[in-house]
């Protein structure tokens, strides 16, 4: 139970397609605001400073940090998360990074895969290098990166060859 | 015959939950209820301290400041002792230190309140005056005359030291042809787990009992000391290690906060959570690796190694960490030492000191990637000296499998290893003559190249001898209970635990094996101390080794049990039964039922089972090895880097691994096992410090834009390819994986950078992580 001073803000905004409104308070960012008010914790929060890309989320079709955005500024917008990240890259990357064990712990994976994607729309046949580019953002503690690109390498030819099924 | 599940390089299922974003890592639960906690930790790394919380405590949301008095009433406190370290100097701690901290980071009181924010603006208001007092922060300082003690009324920092050794390390360096010497500096890192420890505790009213969800990788030690702390009968406490987001060593001891959480709990009889920051975990994880090595190798005018004489001086930190101690990293380290190579002569004197600053602990490879980079740079130094090929002199003096068992002078044991297949199956993975003409061209055309060798031995699957015979409570026996569900799957629990290896599937593919049926058909849990037996948990590179035979064991029993039910229903003799693919057959193979329907028999309709038939549906088996107190792997890495001459940046083109765990349940998650490992091997090679001002003693890489972590960028594609010695002291004979990587990247890498630095006429590197500057120096770029 919030104590009655705490400030709090009016957000409504669309939450994996669905319209949600709430309070939050000021300072709580995004990535929190999902996890514990709206139960979505596949996006994790692994330093809260904006550098590790645990939390990635999309909003209104970009991906950001959700550790370096306030609850407050997604009013009005749409936000996505790994439960509910739709469209033919996320659904190729996720059984390419399974077969490809392009995760380990797991905890990097959500905002990995969302990364990935955001390539692949872009660039559908992307070298090793520029997958390596691409996530530098996104930390990875278990695999040493080899089987994520992979995985990638690996989505975009399935995807290339038609081989996916779009969610 | 079926195809064997061992072996099978088969994805997890697991895997399918973590893409959906379906992971319940420590921070997905929650208890109505629940309060979330912050700790006030010391900003200095030595002081006394007076704190006033009254204001704090009156800020709204705000439930209760806690300082170590209050914690004292419900918790005891603990020290780490060790019959292996007679005499450690390591005084007793308690969740939160009492009027004087001896580690920046340390926690000093505790703040319950509604919100995580509401608890740190409440820190930030509780009142303490700190007095400062001297620190000692290098450990090249702690031993000075005159150093402050890290502990006022200690005589002297060093908490523990002691001579190892064989041999007549005096006559052997009288009689060498050749010594090579070297000091060997390695910065403290740490293990960056990308999800950061934690603790939801929830107290029982009435009944007392203890449920505590960690992120840990050992449930039951931790089950164990809970209630030892907090004086409570053991199996009153539950521990719930879920999903686990990485290990590598951080959780794996008790930490102050951890336990606070939990005598919090109790103390208010609400639900505490607490889950540290990123800032609080680089601060106040265990630290690993802070050692200066001086260490010589004596060789002998045919180019053989005779000894080797070292001097470590280990960091410990303010404590030794409990309950395993740190100085176990300083004998790791040891026995590294010349490991994959013959020698006779050994004296390796340790100095494990204390310093103001957080416990170093076992972290991935433990000292074996210190004793690697120290064996394998003098092994360059003495083929450089000799004017040989550096993989000349290695293969002279590799270990040969019939020389085995072999134990060194540092007391080191190896069994069953083949190093010389290793180099063969390396030399055709590396192509080596094709890449010495390109390091040539490339050299020819300026680039600043280099190759880098190490051969690797880790200790693995440490038996029961090893913490045991110190009287520390960790448990080197693991249990596997497998049943047969009545719809003919088979569901287990191990001892081992799941931090993101991926055992629990490695584990179902033995039992499968074991059982004969298809491993699709098998599940294994872990991590819930109500469900999985007592056992160790993931430590050492046990889970293959050690869990594999545990699983193997419990399969095979249930196997037996099944079959002699079976029989009695089917009127055969169980020995001419076999059980295929979930189906009991008669020698021949011919089906005469299916597993689900003796299942089904056997719990639903038990009236119809021949009377005396007394099998059950669950077996169980515990696993202790009797011989061999660990398991020895080897392997052989090598990296190509390449130095930028202008900014003294090291980038890493290739990296190769050769590596024999043993008999690999699964090479997908080997695979993975040794890439991760390698990668966190070049991060410590290249990139990863815990640093503190040599002024101030303040820590200096609180953050993940300070502590640099390797990233996708910076790791290339590391190639492999495995030998497979299976141990041959056990039923499925797997050896320890996990580790094996980051054993020997940083002596490669360490390796290569001094091969570019030398052809280009520089000096050599001796300090690890390899900085820019250290770089540009050794080249003569840089005053």
């Amino acid at each position: 139970m919030l104590p009655p001073d705490e400030p709090l803000a009016e957000i409504a905004c669309t939450v994996n397609g669905r319209r949600v409104a709430g309070r939050a308070p000021l300072r709580q960012t995004l990535v929190e605001w999902l996890r514990t008010e709206l139960g979505l914790t596949g996006s994790h929060v692994g330093c809260a400073h904006g550098v590790c890309g645990a939390c990635h989320i999309r909003l209104d079709g970009a991906v950001v940090r959700g550790c370096l955005v306030l609850a407050v500024q997604a009013d009005g917008s749409a936000v996505e998360t790994i439960e509910a990240a739709t469209g033919p890259e996320v659904a190729a990357l996720r059984e390419a990074f399974v077969a490809h064990a392009g995760l380990q712990c797991g905890f990097c994976t959500p905002g990995m895969i969302l990364q990935a994607a955001e390539l692949l729309q872009r660039e559908p046949s992307p070298s090793r290098e520029a997958i390596r580019d691409h996530l530098s953002g996104n930390y990875c503690r278990c695999t040493g990166y080899h089987q994520i690109v992979d995985a990638v390498a690996s989505a975009a030819a399935a995807l290339q060859s038609g081989g996916v099924e779009g969610a | 015959m079926t195809a064997s599940a061992i072996g099978r390089a088969m994805p997890r299922p697991e895997a399918r939950r973590l893409v959906a974003g379906g992971g319940r890592y420590l921070d997905d639960h929650a208890e109505r209820g629940e309060l979330q906690a912050c700790f006030l930790r010391s900003p200095l790394p030595h002081a006394r301290f007076a704190l006033d919380v009254a204001a704090a405590k009156t800020l709204p949301g705000v439930e209760a400041v806690l300082t170590a008095s209050d914690l004292a009433a419900v918790c005891r406190p603990w020290r780490t002792e060790s019959r292996s370290f007679p005499g450690l100097v390591s005084p007793r701690q308690a969740p939160l230190a009492e009027g004087r901290a001896t580690w920046q980071g340390e926690p000093v009181a505790m703040v319950l309140a509604a919100t995580r924010a509401i608890a740190e603006d409440a820190a930030e208001a509780i009142l303490a005056e700190w007095e400062e007092l001297p620190a000692v922060t290098a450990p090249e300082a702690a031993l000075v005359p005159g150093a402050p003690p890290v502990h006022p009324g200690s005589e002297t920092n060093r908490a523990w030291g002691a001579t190892i050794g064989g041999g007549d390390p005096d006559a052997a360096f009288a009689a060498a042809a050749l010594v090579v010497e070297e000091r060997l500096v390695f910065t403290r890192h740490t293990g960056v787990p990308l999800e950061p420890r934690g603790a939801l505790a929830t107290w029982e009213p009435g009944t007392g009992a203890l449920t505590v969800r960690l992120s840990h990788q050992m449930p039951h030690q931790m089950r164990l000391h809970l209630a030892e702390q907090l004086g409570l009968p053991v199996n009153r406490v539950r521990v719930i290690c879920s999903d686990v987001g990485g290990g590598f060593g951080i959780k794996m001891h008790v930490y102050q906060d951890e336990m606070a959480v939990a005598a919090a709990a109790r103390l208010l009889g609400r639900p505490v959570r607490w889950v540290s920051d990123r800032m609080e975990a680089l601060l106040a994880d265990i630290h690993a690796r802070e050692h200066v090595v001086t260490a010589r190798m004596a060789v002998d005018a045919e180019g053989r190694i005779l000894g080797f004489d070292l001097h470590d001086l280990q960091g410990l930190g303010a404590y030794s960490v409990y309950p395993r101690s740190s100085t176990v990293e300083a004998i790791s380290v040891v026995r590294s030492i010349g490991a994959p190579y013959r020698f006779a002569h050994g004296r390796a004197r340790v100095d494990s000191v204390l310093q103001n600053k957080v416990a170093t602990g076992q972290y991935r490879a433990v000292g074996a990637p210190v004793g690697c980079a120290v064996t394998e740079r003098l092994v360059d130094k003495a083929a450089r000296a000799r004017g040989e090929d550096p993989l000349a002199f290695r293969a002279r003096n590799l270990l040969r499998t019939a020389e085995m068992p072999w134990v060194n002078p540092f007391g080191a044991a190896q069994h069953g290893m083949d190093h010389h297949a290793v180099l063969e199956t390396a030399k055709a993975l590396i192509d080596l003559p094709a890449l010495q003409a390109e390091i040539e061209a490339g050299r020819a055309a300026g680039r600043l190249l280099g190759l880098g060798l190490a051969f690797t031995v880790e200790y693995t699957a440490s038996g029961p001898a090893v913490y045991g015979a110190g009287h520390v409570a960790v448990a080197a026996t693991d249990t596997v209970v497998a049943t047969l569900e009545p719809t003919g799957e088979i569901s287990a629990q191990a001892s081992i635990t799941e931090i993101g290896q991926g055992i629990t599937q490695g584990l179902a593919q033995v039992l499968a094996d074991a059982v004969g049926v298809a491993p699709e058909a098998v599940r294994v849990g872990a991590g819930d101390t109500q469900a999985a037996p007592h056992g160790g948990g993931a430590w050492a590179s046990r889970g293959a080794a050690i869990g594999g035979e545990a699983a193997w064991g419990a399969g095979r029993a249930l196997r037996a049990q099944l079959l002699e039910a079976a029989g009695a229903l089917l009127q055969a003799a169980p020995d001419s039964l076999d059980i295929r693919e979930g189906v009991v057959t008669d020698a021949a193979g011919a089906a005469r039922m299916t597993l689900a329907e003796l299942g089904t028999l056997m719990l639903f309709r038990g009236h119809e089972m021949p009377k005396g038939v007394t099998p059950g549906l669950s077996a169980t088996f515990h696993y202790r090895r009797e011989q061999d107190v660990t398991l020895a792997n080897n392997g052989l890495q090598a990296a190509l880097v390449e130095i930028d001459g202008e900014t003294g940046l090291v980038r890493v083109l290739r990296h190769w691994m050769v590596g024999d765990c043993g008999r690999v349940l699964n090479p997908l998650l080997v695979d993975g096992q040794y890439r991760g490992g390698v990668a966190q091997g070049i991060g410590e090679a290249l990139l990863e410090a815990c640093r503190y001002d040599a002024e101030s003693g303040q820590f200096l890489s609180g953050t993940l834009a300070d502590y640099l972590l390797p990233m996708a960028t910076d790791i290339p594609d590391i190639a492999l390819a495995h030998v497979e010695v299976p141990y041959a002291g056990s039923a499925v004979g797997a050896k320890g994986a996990g580790e094996s990587g980051t054993c020997g990247a940083p002596a490669a890498i360490l390796n290569a950078v001094n091969d570019a630095l030398l052809a280009a006429g520089g000096g050599v590197v001796t300090e690890l992580p390899i900085h820019p500057v250290a770089v540009l120096r050794a080249l003569g770029r840089l005053a």
